[in-house]
């Protein structure tokens, strides 16, 4: 279990975000500080929309949200400034190359240059893509784009790392060397909270875990906490995310 | 109902294929529009009728004397080269849209007989459009001259499969010549330079030859009466067939079978090889040079940076925004010629500059606002909203400068204040073609450039009208009269109107 003492990577509180249904209804979340937080639910339950207003990219209805204790809806470029946003599409420009890729996120973020490029090359290195830094990203793979995606998500050193299913159609390979990545950030004290479908890689990799459902966050703990909560202790993270996501259903 | 896998099944397939395209370009893929469009088709079917009525009707009792024949004759190739331009935008389109390519060559249906309807199916669409927009001149010669005007369908539909089977050949001649990565681009080029090279040709001419812009002019001229064939040659067969000669219309008609059947039977098979090879072109590696290093810049900078290198590096879209420049040159042939003797042609100039101007900056404000192939990135980059826009407004503006300002400076030396009002004129309608593509914005991709028109036709009327207005405005300053302040007023209204009816979240 994360020290409650230690500071808060991110805090929502009463969290709403309504289109035809509520997507998201009055979530509370609160992830600290070098934690690895996975957030879990059944498709449609509104974790990719939690995600996009932490990232700023969706103004709620209602609710706050704190990053690094910055209000991240009165000062949204301070908050951007700390936080980095990957989905399961990566989106990067098919006729630039890595290299040029990873200048134009470090222009973006106000990086000093000299810094960036250390780190860039680093994350090119780690990532496996340094024989294809000076390619046009258009004849990569789903996997090298997504690579790419994520060293412009990491150049910059962010403090909050939010990932939507970012291992989404990655070989065994190019996942691991992502995971890889990942656990090194959180090791050097980055916070990461991620949405994944493959419940092994939270099981693995979390610290702790939400899991979501209708909007609401239905439980939230480490996998032994959870586990316990349904009264399932032996059974897999697969075992309890079912039988959690299915009591909200039950009960309506 | 026919039977799965024979070319009646795969004909009905490729036709339900082409309605749904159709209905989805012109509603924009909303159904609700339908109605809404169907309006607007038969109010622009009315005003096309009206259009015509003065521009052809005065031709409706020609007799088939050798200059009638000369004039068909020409109007007829003119609209040929349009429709083979068409048909090979239609043929690129199909070898590199993979869609349901992969389905098709993994089923046990042969790939010729495939391929065959799909040639046949651009050839049908070709003629299909051609006979559309031919008919506000077929109806009203018809009307005014009688039925036998309408064999001219009958021609025009004979063009259009003619054109698809020449552009069939010549694209996959292409394949052959320059591989699958090239031809695209040249393919489009070649395309574009054909649909307009006939057009400007004859305004080439017509400059040199009698000083005005007039397409038909050089087809009247008494030089090409006297050494054209004789009226029974078999050159003018198809305009004696536009004029009713049923004889004719039944050899153009038969010949233009057997030209697309011919094509079909030689290509359907290389058509079929060269559309995959086209699919594989995505994995091709491009090794860009090794930059010096990283450069420090600021966010606005690495933006405006970032939508140059795209644009260059994207000789397809250069192709397509740039094209418009072609319809420059029988302008600047115009300010040529009265540079070297009066200079008083330099009103016509001025505005066909900034409508131009206003048309390119409108192509390029479209990619680089709603054709943000990264806009997660950028929105959740530690930058205002306002400092992006304005990143990419200025990115619009240079380019356009870019391209204008040789044309400007090259005015300047025959008049210096037609010279700023060309400018002037080039930086406001490329600012209000900005303004509007910034209202009307929707998140798309680059590759949808071409659609871009039907992701809001009122962005796109906007964006025509204010050009209009602002080269209506240019040409009547330059000839130093204050009616300019109408079309200008008419442009500036435009632009509030936009405003107003705007989406509220744009």
């Amino acid at each position: 279990m994360i020290q409650p003492n230690r500071p808060i990577a991110l805090g929502t509180r009463g969290l709403c975000k309504r289109y035809d249904r509520p997507a998201v209804d009055h979530l509370d979340l609160t992830i600290y500080g070098g934690e690895f937080y996975s957030l879990l639910g059944p498709n449609g339950a509104g974790k990719t929309t939690t995600l996009r207003m932490v990232a700023g990219l969706l103004r709620p209805d209602a609710g706050s949200i704190a990053i690094d204790g910055i209000d991240a809806l009165a000062d949204p470029v301070a908050a951007k400034q700390i936080t980095a946003w990957l989905s399961d599409e990566p989106m990067i420009y098919d006729k630039l190359t890595p290299f040029e890729y990873l200048e134009f996120v470090a222009g973006l973020w106000r990086i000093d240059a000299a810094a960036a490029e250390r780190s860039a090359n680093e994350l090119l290195d780690w990532l496996g893509l340094a024989p294809h830094v000076h390619e046009r990203c258009e004849g990569f793979s789903k996997g090298m784009r997504q690579k790419v995606a994520l060293a412009g998500a990491l150049v910059h050193d962010p403090k909050l790392i939010i990932l939507d299913e970012p291992l989404t159609g990655l070989d065994a390979g190019s996942a691991r060397q992502v995971k890889n990545v990942l656990k090194e950030r959180v090791r050097a004290g980055g916070t990461v909270i991620m949405t994944t479908h493959i419940l092994e890689v939270a099981e693995r990799m979390a610290d702790r875990i939400g899991v979501i459902a209708h909007g609401r966050l239905i439980a939230e703990g480490t996998l032994d906490e959870l586990r316990h909560k349904t009264g399932q202790g032996a059974t897999s993270l697969e075992d309890t995310f079912l039988t959690l996501v299915a009591e909200p259903v039950a009960a309506e | 109902m026919s039977s799965p896998g024979t070319l009646t099944w795969l004909a009905g397939h490729e036709l339900r294929l082409s309605w749904r395209d159709w209905l989805s370009l012109m509603t924009a893929g909303r159904r609700h529009r339908a109605r809404t469009v169907t309006i607007a088709l038969i109010v622009f079917a009315v005003f096309m009728h009206l259009l015509a009525w003065p521009m052809v009707g005065p031709y409706a009792a020609a007799a088939a004397d050798k200059a009638t024949l000369i004039v068909v004759t020409g109007c007829l190739l003119l609209s040929w080269s349009l429709l083979l331009s068409q048909a090979m935008e239609s043929v690129t389109r199909a070898f590199y849209t993979r869609s349901d390519l992969d389905l098709i060559l993994a089923s046990p249906v042969s790939a010729r007989k495939v391929f065959s309807v799909r040639i046949a199916r651009i050839a049908g669409s070709v003629a299909l459009i051609a006979m559309l927009l031919a008919s506000p001149f077929i109806n009203v010669l018809a009307v005014l001259g009688g039925g036998q005007w309408l064999a001219a369908y009958g021609v025009v539909a004979a063009m259009g499969a003619v054109a698809a089977a020449f552009a069939v050949a010549l694209t996959v001649a292409l394949f052959r010549m320059i591989g699958p990565k090239r031809t695209r681009l040249i393919a489009q080029i070649v395309a574009a330079v054909i649909g307009a090279s006939f057009v400007i040709g004859l305004q080439v001419v017509a400059i040199l030859s009698y000083g005005s812009l007039s397409r038909i002019a050089p087809l009247q001229s008494e030089w090409l009466i006297a050494n054209a064939p004789d009226a029974g040659s078999i050159w003018w067969w198809p305009a004696r067939a536009a004029l009713g000669d049923a004889g004719a219309l039944a050899i153009v008609a038969a010949l233009s079978v057997a030209i697309l059947g011919a094509a079909i039977a030689a290509f359907s098979v290389r058509f079929g090889e060269h559309a995959t090879a086209a699919a594989g072109i995505s994995n091709t590696v491009v090794r860009q040079h090794r930059s010096r290093g990283f450069r420090g810049r600021s966010p606005g900078s690495v933006l405006r940076h970032k939508e140059w290198t795209l644009l260059i590096r994207d000789p397809w879209l250069v192709s397509q925004t740039l094209m418009q420049i072609l319809y420059l040159l029988p302008p600047a042939l115009m300010l040529w010629l009265s540079f070297r003797e009066s200079g008083t042609a330099l009103v016509v100039v001025v505005p066909v500059i900034v409508m131009a101007a206003g048309q390119l900056a409108g192509g390029l404000a479209w990619l680089s606002i709603s054709g943000e192939d990264a806009p997660d990135l950028v929105a959740t980059a530690p930058v205002t909203a306002r400092r992006i826009v304005w990143a990419k407004v200025e990115a619009v503006i240079g380019s356009t400068a870019f391209v204008f300002a040789p044309l400007v400076a090259a005015l300047a030396f025959a008049s210096l204040a037609a010279a700023i009002v060309c400018g002037v004129g080039v930086l406001i309608a490329a600012a209000s073609a900005t303004h509007i593509q910034l209202c009307f914005r929707v998140q798309a991709k680059r590759s949808q450039f071409r659609r871009r028109q039907t992701s809001s036709r009122v962005a796109t009327f906007a964006e025509a009208f204010s050009s209009i207005g602002w080269a209506g405005a240019s040409a009547l300053v330059a000839s130093g009269s204050w009616l300019a302040l109408f079309p200008a007023l008419i442009a500036l209204g435009v632009l509030a109107g936009v405003r107003a009816i705007a989406p509220r979240n744009n």
